[in-house]
């Protein structure tokens, strides 16, 4: 008896509930229609577009995400504040992948359900081929800041795809070149078996193979997470290589050059732009002096990355973190192409990011029959002082 | 042989690190039977008030081995409460219950605590100060071991000789052992059963914890996922000497951790988790109860 008496009370309280949300809904409609009276004119349903910002904005990669995410804001902003895209105003839905390809479907699925047209992202190589054939069968643009692999554009499979940001081959190339600048003959190349550091390391290796006057002694991957990497040191030690180039990011890259430093193994640290962050610098603390890393250019002396700048120091209160201009400028471009196109046409919205140029933090770009961004490449830094110093 | 030496010496820094936190398992195996999977997530909170605590103390200017100390015994005494509240809450209300609640409990806790740790520190990597100072004790051009390897190495071996001197001589320790052999009759002849078991993972948490901070130290940096690999890993130590033996923890954490360094120095840190995990594959083939474990006849 007390059990329905019970389940009676229970759907009494749920009726009475979806009653009381259908009678919102009803003084809602209500009152529009009201309003609708008043000013005399149908409202125009407000316009707007969605801007996906897919990346890393939780875990231990959150601080490559998050710069994007604030980036998009910051344009989303300042398009808003002068009207929109045609009319309408750009909204920002931050998505959270993680740097994990098995997160980025779900969230590429998200955004293509949601009707989502224009993503920004993703953050990591490997998430961004993951989700890339979601989005391509939802005839979704994106166009990531930071991921690096080569293949995503160059094998011509995702037509929907741009970046704001060189590939990985360039990058190597750079690196090869630089280690023979410093006059290196022997390299040991370590990787963290990820499809970013593998890639990049394997680019490297590609062309110091094809060069005579370098000569690769060690080509080995990591493991992340792994406790300690002193077997990996003692190898590096033991192969008489004169120089370390590293693919990958920045813990393992701290945790060996750590290691290297303590156990007095004093050759130049190289690696990529993966390393290139401030985190890595404040993790591996004074064993940072001297790691050379390669990472996007420095476009600090053009006017429209020093606003870009200056607008994240007022919303935020601190300096922006990596990827940050490469975000800005990919989303200007993003927009700018549905500016162009006159909507979210798929067609036209390439056709529009291969054809009009397009003023960014990153200079005035636009996009290769591949979807690189023209004009963008890599410079080598070194870490001096407890800083990121573009080595001339 | 130089090259050897090296491997070995950083296998057994690496193995000694194993062989801390296998204790903690396998004490914990032995007494009630249970795979305390949140064990993995006491070494990292061990390792995160070591951080803090030595933040805290650099900042008031201590000496750099005071540090070391203090923050070992803040850790330690930290990570034991943390272990003796994981007991009462999430094992004890469940220990007549089917033998995979409590397993499942266990995964939910070490869950919980890397998150809780990820929300309340961050979860990015961050810096840790290193307490064990540097010093060439060995010529430096061989430089074979370092500082830390040896104070990782020593403390280890210290603690195992007091671990066993202690379940050996203490009536503590006694009471351990008859509880791991019969619990009922243990309990029949006036032991405090629940005592013995809140000191098992008292005991388990501390050594988990001394391993937290030395390691850390060595390598630099933490953040709150460090506990689930290492964990995974002394886990597999733990079976591999025989779960529930203390000897076998010990013998298991080094022979995985040399197995790992040769992998590692002889064919690729590719193959590193390879070579340690068909290990365990080949022992648990020919010796299903592992290299110390004792044969347990099951009765029907």
């Amino acid at each position: 008896m007390r059990v329905k008496l019970s389940l009676i009370a229970l759907c009494l309280v749920m009726a009475a509930m979806l009653a009381a949300c259908g009678g919102e809904a009803k003084k809602d409609e209500k009152h529009d229609e009201k309003a609708d009276v008043e000013t005399g004119e149908v409202a125009a349903p407000a316009k707007k577009l969605v801007l996906g910002v897919a990346g890393a904005h939780s875990g231990d990669l959150a601080s490559y995400g998050l710069p994007t995410v604030n980036a998009a804001k910051l344009v989303a902003d300042k398009v808003n504040a002068a009207g929109g895209v045609n009319g309408a105003m750009v909204e920002v839905m931050p998505q959270d992948d993680q740097c994990k390809p098995e997160l980025a479907t779900n969230v590429a699925t998200k955004l293509l359900s949601d009707g989502v047209k224009i993503v920004l992202g993703h953050i990591c190589s490997g998430a961004t081929k993951a989700a890339l054939p979601i989005y391509l069968s939802g005839k979704i643009v994106v166009m990531s800041p930071s991921a690096t692999n080569p293949p995503l554009t160059q094998s011509g499979e995702y037509p929907n795809f741009f970046r704001t940001i060189a590939p990985d081959d360039a990058q190597a190339a750079l690196e090869v070149s630089f280690a023979k600048s410093l006059g290196l003959k022997k390299v040991a190349i370590i990787h963290d078996k990820g499809d970013y550091g593998k890639g990049f390391a394997s680019f490297c290796k590609q062309f110091i193979d094809a060069d005579p006057a370098i000569e690769q002694v060690l080509f080995e991957g990591v493991t992340p997470g792994a406790v300690d990497y002193s077997a990996v040191v003692q190898k590096i030690k033991g192969s008489g290589a004169e120089g370390v180039i590293f693919g990958g990011y920045h813990p393992e890259a701290s945790k060996i050059v750590t290691g290297m430093r303590k156990k007095g193994l004093d050759i130049p640290f190289m690696s990529d732009d993966g390393v290139k962050d401030d985190t890595f610098i404040k993790v591996a603390g004074k064993y940072a002096e001297g790691v050379y890393a390669t990472g996007p250019m420095d476009f600090s002396s053009n006017p429209l990355y020093q606003e870009a700048v200056a607008a994240h120091k007022a919303k935020f209160g601190t300096d922006p973190g990596p990827f940050f201009p490469e975000a800005y400028s990919a989303a200007l471009a993003l927009l700018n192409a549905v500016k162009v196109a006159g909507g979210t046409d798929y067609n036209k919205m390439i056709d529009a990011l291969h054809t009009s140029y397009v003023d960014t933090p990153v200079g005035k770009i636009k996009f290769d029959a591949k979807g690189d961004a023209e004009g963008v490449g890599f410079a080598v830094y070194q870490v001096k002082d407890g800083k990121y110093v573009e080595v001339k | 042989m130089e090259y050897f030496l090296e491997l070995f010496m950083g296998g057994l820094t690496r193995g000694s690190i194993y062989a801390l936190i296998a204790l903690g398992y396998t004490m914990v195996y032995g007494i009630i039977e249970l795979i305390n999977f949140a064990h993995g997530e006491i070494y990292m909170i061990g390792a995160f008030t070591g951080l803090i605590v030595a933040g805290l103390l650099t900042m008031l200017g201590f000496p750099v081995s005071a540090i070391l100390v203090i923050a070992l015994v803040c850790a330690v005494i930290w990570a034991a409460a943390y272990g003796f509240t994981i007991e009462k809450m999430a094992y004890k209300p469940l220990r007549s219950a089917p033998r995979l609640s409590p397993l499942i409990s266990a995964i939910g806790m070490s869950i919980f605590l890397q998150n809780y740790v990820m929300l309340a520190q961050t979860s990015d990597f961050l810096p840790f100060p290193e307490l064990i100072p540097h010093f060439d004790f060995m010529d430096k051009a061989g430089s074979i071991m370092s500082s830390a390897e040896l104070v990782i190495i020593l403390a280890t071996i210290a603690s195992c000789v007091g671990l066993t001197l202690f379940i050996k001589f203490t009536k503590l320790g006694k009471a351990m052992r008859a509880t791991a052999q019969n619990r009922k009759m243990a309990m029949l002849v006036g032991i405090n059963v629940d005592m013995v078991i809140s000191a098992t993972f008292i005991i388990g948490s501390s050594l988990a914890a001394v391993g937290g901070v030395l390691i850390a130290s060595h390598i630099g940096q933490i953040n709150y996922y460090i506990g689930f690999i290492a964990g995974i890993k002394a886990f597999t130590a733990a079976v591999l000497g025989g779960i529930g033996s203390l000897p076998g923890a010990m013998l298991g954490g080094l022979v995985l951790g040399l197995t790992e360094a040769f992998a590692t120095g002889y064919v690729s840190s590719d193959y590193e988790d390879v070579f340690a995990f068909l290990l365990l594959v080949l022992i648990l083939i020919f010796r299903p109860s592992g290299i110390m474990g004792k044969e347990k006849t099951q009765k029907v």
